[in-house]
């Protein structure tokens, strides 16, 4: 069962096209990978599923309900969660509070209740206190929690911003880059954490990523886009085989060469992608 | 060779780092002198008899100099150090002898009123030209006694600072101690520690030794170290005591005070109310609100409109029947100025809200509303919260300063309490990232109108006092400078921080008051206040503490941290440090 569908989805900034007629279809407990050269169009593909873009064309179905149309905060109700490619976290809150905030759509204190502290609402905010805590362990950084989040190593700030996707009980979690930055033991402790998170938890996985390993290894359907367009989709073994991919990635020619690793220098910790 | 000739340029670079506090010194006190601010506090004492207040001052520039020349000189000795405070110390009073020489040439007063022969008397001890080496020779003692003092070791050191500091302190609030104390059975002790103005003699060195041997003890007996060692339990305990003390003390104040304080206080702690309204606004949703002044007028006017029995006075009411309605009112206009500027952000919202305010203030003085807010003669007869004989204690100032110290706790019980409540998140995480708390669920458009509707009931209340306390409620007071006040209070204070906002109260609105004779410059050290609080300490005076959640003992915390995770942390934080001072987390 498809749990999000992209249909025809087109963005445009001006003149140019930064997502053109899209068609992508992610089934309810898969992981799918988004992968692409740089400027490829897949964080602004991102953008658009968690609402923060208004797509120009096309529309987006997720679980059965248009979302191309709502508010970020709406979309997130309904139990889509994202992480995003250069960290943002809150810095000068502590972890835990980070993590209280993804709890935020599970909560239903008002300012009223607040300032009352009545039974229910003490009782709800323990509970939610609680179940940080249990997510900064899943994640491993309990005894971190009252850092605050701009001070954690990096690693920690990583998992700190999955830890508050989690916290909001996604159905559908939006990866950007996971392992950027990450060395190659890190990289694989994350690739085997968010196999997990399918695995224990039922969450559906979406996330571009630019270390082919990850993808190759994890992955069970990967879409590749260049300039804005699907050139291909399959598995893992399809995409490896597929002359285009090569070439949008090592340039004209290069698919006549040998494609056996699929990794591409250069391209394993690239920077900025739009 | 080489060793010698680092030696004579580390030398040089001592000499030159001497001369350039020295000039620097130099330079303040021609300033001090010239622009008159010497001149009128040498006519408040500071020991009766003995120092002035404009003498002080300059005895502190010199010492100020000599103390950081002798830091800043490097490794050299004590004796070294000396010297380069004597040097400093010098350069520095020999500005004041150059304006002396000079003054007996040129007539200076052409240009600078305040350089009067009165200035000449006090700098060279009623010598005239010959007493011209006069500031010299001082300047010399003094910076070379804080060349001295500056490498002397801390046990000495702090005490003595600290009673410097306290000897200044008491002198400038001898006649506001004095005063009260004269009216009951401290009367003998007040006569003997303090002149009319200032301190005796006597009274100076009380306080002198009295402060260096409690700073002293307070080390020896290491109080602060034991009283961090004691369990969370038993701390709790001793503070309990001392929590009643501080509540019999404000309760008592003005029978030991007098009306003056309780009105000065009253004004405080309206603008408390206002700072803890801002600190919602600002400090947590971090929305810049430079209008802020607006509901403030809002809640007054309700106030004044409902309750006057003027000619503008609509129903008569009492003031507490009216209050709910100011503050009802202060929130839906915040709502309804929040509405439009939703979507903006930054720089562009405070110029946004700026206009607001000013919209407010011309509003009520127009023509317009004259004939329901009585334009610039605004509304009077607005009666007193609560109705004594004229003669009684609660009459006059009394109560307001009662009501607004309730009024005060209460906001600050809800400030708590919206600060750690899933609002109170939801606020901090729009004021870090906009964006990442909307895709978190948060509704924007909700939340912040909540920010603004709460900032402005709490800065209604904050009018509702003020008319009450005034009496009457006019356009004059609605003014920008109330709302730079409450911005600054919470900057100096430390933004979201509770606590901060009623000590930045006290010290931007409350000693102001004190010192009403010298209001002519009440700006300039208004704006010197500012600038070195965020040179020297940007997170405010009393910055907000993280809250220690996930383990319950801090302890435990320090014991799994490890030191280079907080380094590490360090380097990264390099990019925030807009408010919260992040080093409460680490500690």
């Amino acid at each position: 069962m498809a749990l999000l569908t992209a249909k025809t989805v087109t963005k445009r900034f001006g003149g140019l096209v930064a997502v053109k007629t899209l068609d992508l279809v992610v089934e309810q407990g898969s992981i799918a990978s988004v992968i692409g050269p740089n400027g490829a169009g897949k964080t602004t593909f991102f953008n658009c599923v968690s609402g923060f873009f208004r797509v120009d064309e096309g529309e987006i179905v997720f679980d059965g309900h248009p979302i191309h149309h709502l508010r970020p905060d709406k979309i997130a109700h309904l139990g889509i969660a994202r992480t995003y490619q250069n960290i943002r976290l809150f810095p000068t809150m502590t972890a835990l509070e980070n993590i209280l905030v993804g709890e935020h759509r599970h909560l239903h204190s008002t300012w009223m209740g607040a300032v009352v502290r009545t039974p229910a609402q003490r009782n709800e905010e323990r509970r939610a206190v609680e179940e940080a805590r249990r997510v900064l362990q899943f994640v491993g950084l309990a005894g971190r929690g009252d850092f605050l989040a701009g001070k954690l190593a990096y690693g920690d700030q990583r998992r700190l911003e999955i830890a508050r996707a989690l916290a909001s009980k996604p159905r559908l979690l939006l990866l950007d880059e996971p392992t950027a930055g990450m060395n190659p033991v890190e990289t694989e402790q994350l690739t085997a954490f968010i196999r997990r998170l399918r695995d224990e938890l039922g969450i559906t996985i979406l996330l571009i990523e630019h270390e082919m390993r990850v993808v190759m290894g994890i992955s069970e359907r990967i879409t590749v886009l260049d300039y804005g367009e699907k050139i291909a989709e399959g598995n893992p073994k399809e995409i490896q085989a597929n002359a285009r991919v090569i070439e949008a990635y090592l340039g004209h020619g290069a698919a006549t060469g040998e494609s056996g690793s699929g990794t591409p220098e250069g391209e394993t910790t690239s920077g900025a992608t739009t | 060779m080489t060793a010698i000739a680092a030696a004579r340029s580390e030398g040089q670079g001592a000499t030159l780092a001497v001369a350039r506090i020295g000039l620097i010194a130099a330079a303040i006190q021609l300033y001090l002198c010239l622009v008159g601010i010497v001149p009128i506090f040498d006519e408040r004492p500071l020991i009766a008899g003995v120092l002035s207040l404009g003498e002080a001052a300059i005895l502190i520039t010199m010492f100020g100099a000599g103390y950081l020349a002798a830091q800043r000189a490097g490794e050299v000795t004590t004796w070294q150090a000396g010297v380069a405070g004597v040097g400093a110390g010098v350069l520095s009073g020999a500005s004041l002898t150059l304006i002396v020489l000079v003054g007996s040439v040129v007539d200076l007063r052409a240009v600078f009123i305040h350089a009067s022969p009165d200035l000449y008397d006090m700098l060279t001890r009623g010598l005239d030209l010959a007493g011209s080496w006069i500031p010299i020779a001082i300047g010399g003692i003094v910076g070379g006694v804080a060349g001295l003092v500056a490498r002397s070791p801390a046990r000495f050191r702090r005490p003595l600072l600290w009673a410097l500091a306290m000897l200044v302190a008491f002198g400038l609030f001898a006649g506001l101690l004095r005063t009260p104390m004269l009216n009951n059975f401290l009367a003998g002790l007040a006569r003997f520690l303090f002149a009319p103005e200032g301190l005796t003699l006597i009274g100076a060195a009380i306080v002198f030794v009295a402060t260096f041997a409690i700073v002293v003890l307070e080390a020896r007996l290491r109080v602060r170290r034991r009283a961090g060692e004691l369990p969370a339990a038993r701390r709790r305990q001793l503070q309990l005591p001392l929590l009643l003390l501080a509540i019999v003390i404000v309760l008592a104040f003005p029978i030991g005070f007098g009306s003056f304080f309780a009105q000065v206080i009253a004004v405080v702690a309206v603008y408390v109310l206002m700072g803890f309204g801002l600190n919602i606004t600002l400090g947590l949703a971090g929305l810049l609100d430079l209008g802020f002044v607006a509901f403030f007028a809002v809640g007054a006017y309700t106030v004044a409109l409902l309750t006057s029995t003027g000619e503008f006075g609509i129903a008569g009411w009492s003031w507490w029947a009216a209050v709910p309605f100011a503050v009802l009112f202060s929130m839906a206009f915040g709502a309804f100025l929040g509405l439009p500027i939703l979507g903006i952000r930054g720089d562009y919202l405070a110029i946004a809200t700026l206009g607001f305010g000013e919209i407010i203030a011309i509003l009520a003085r127009s023509d317009l509303l004259k004939p329901w807010l009585g334009g610039p003669q605004g509304i009077t007869n607005v009666p007193k919260p609560i109705d004594v004989p004229p003669d009684s204690f609660l009459a006059g100032p009394n109560q307001i300063y009662y009501l607004a110290i309730a009024g005060a706790v209460i906001v600050a019980f809800v400030a708590m309490r919206l600060r750690s409540s899933r609002l109170g998140r939801a606020w901090m995480a729009i004021r870090e990232d906009e964006d990442v708390a909307e895709a978190l669920g948060v509704n924007l458009v909700q939340t912040k109108l909540l920010a603004y509707m709460l900032g402005a009931a709490f800065a209604g209340l904050g009018g509702a006092l003020f008319a009450g306390l005034v009496g009457a409620m006019f356009p004059t007071s609605i003014t920008l400078f109330v709302s730079i006040n409450v911005v600054a209070l919470l900057i100096v204070g430390g933004m979201g921080s509770n606590p901060g906002v009623v000590l930045g109260a006290i010290f931007l609105i409350g000693v102001p008051e004190l010192f009403r004779e010298f209001s002519e410059y009440r700006f300039l050290f208004y704006g010197i206040a500012l600038i070195a609080m965020m040179v020297f300490r940007p997170e405010g005076l009393l910055p907000s503490r993280v809250t220690r959640r996930e383990l319950h003992r801090p302890e435990e915390l320090e014991a799994t941290a490890p030191e280079d995770l907080t380094a590490a942390a360090g380097d990264m934080g390099g990019s925030e440090g807009s408010t919260d001072p992040a080093q409460e987390a680490t500690r």
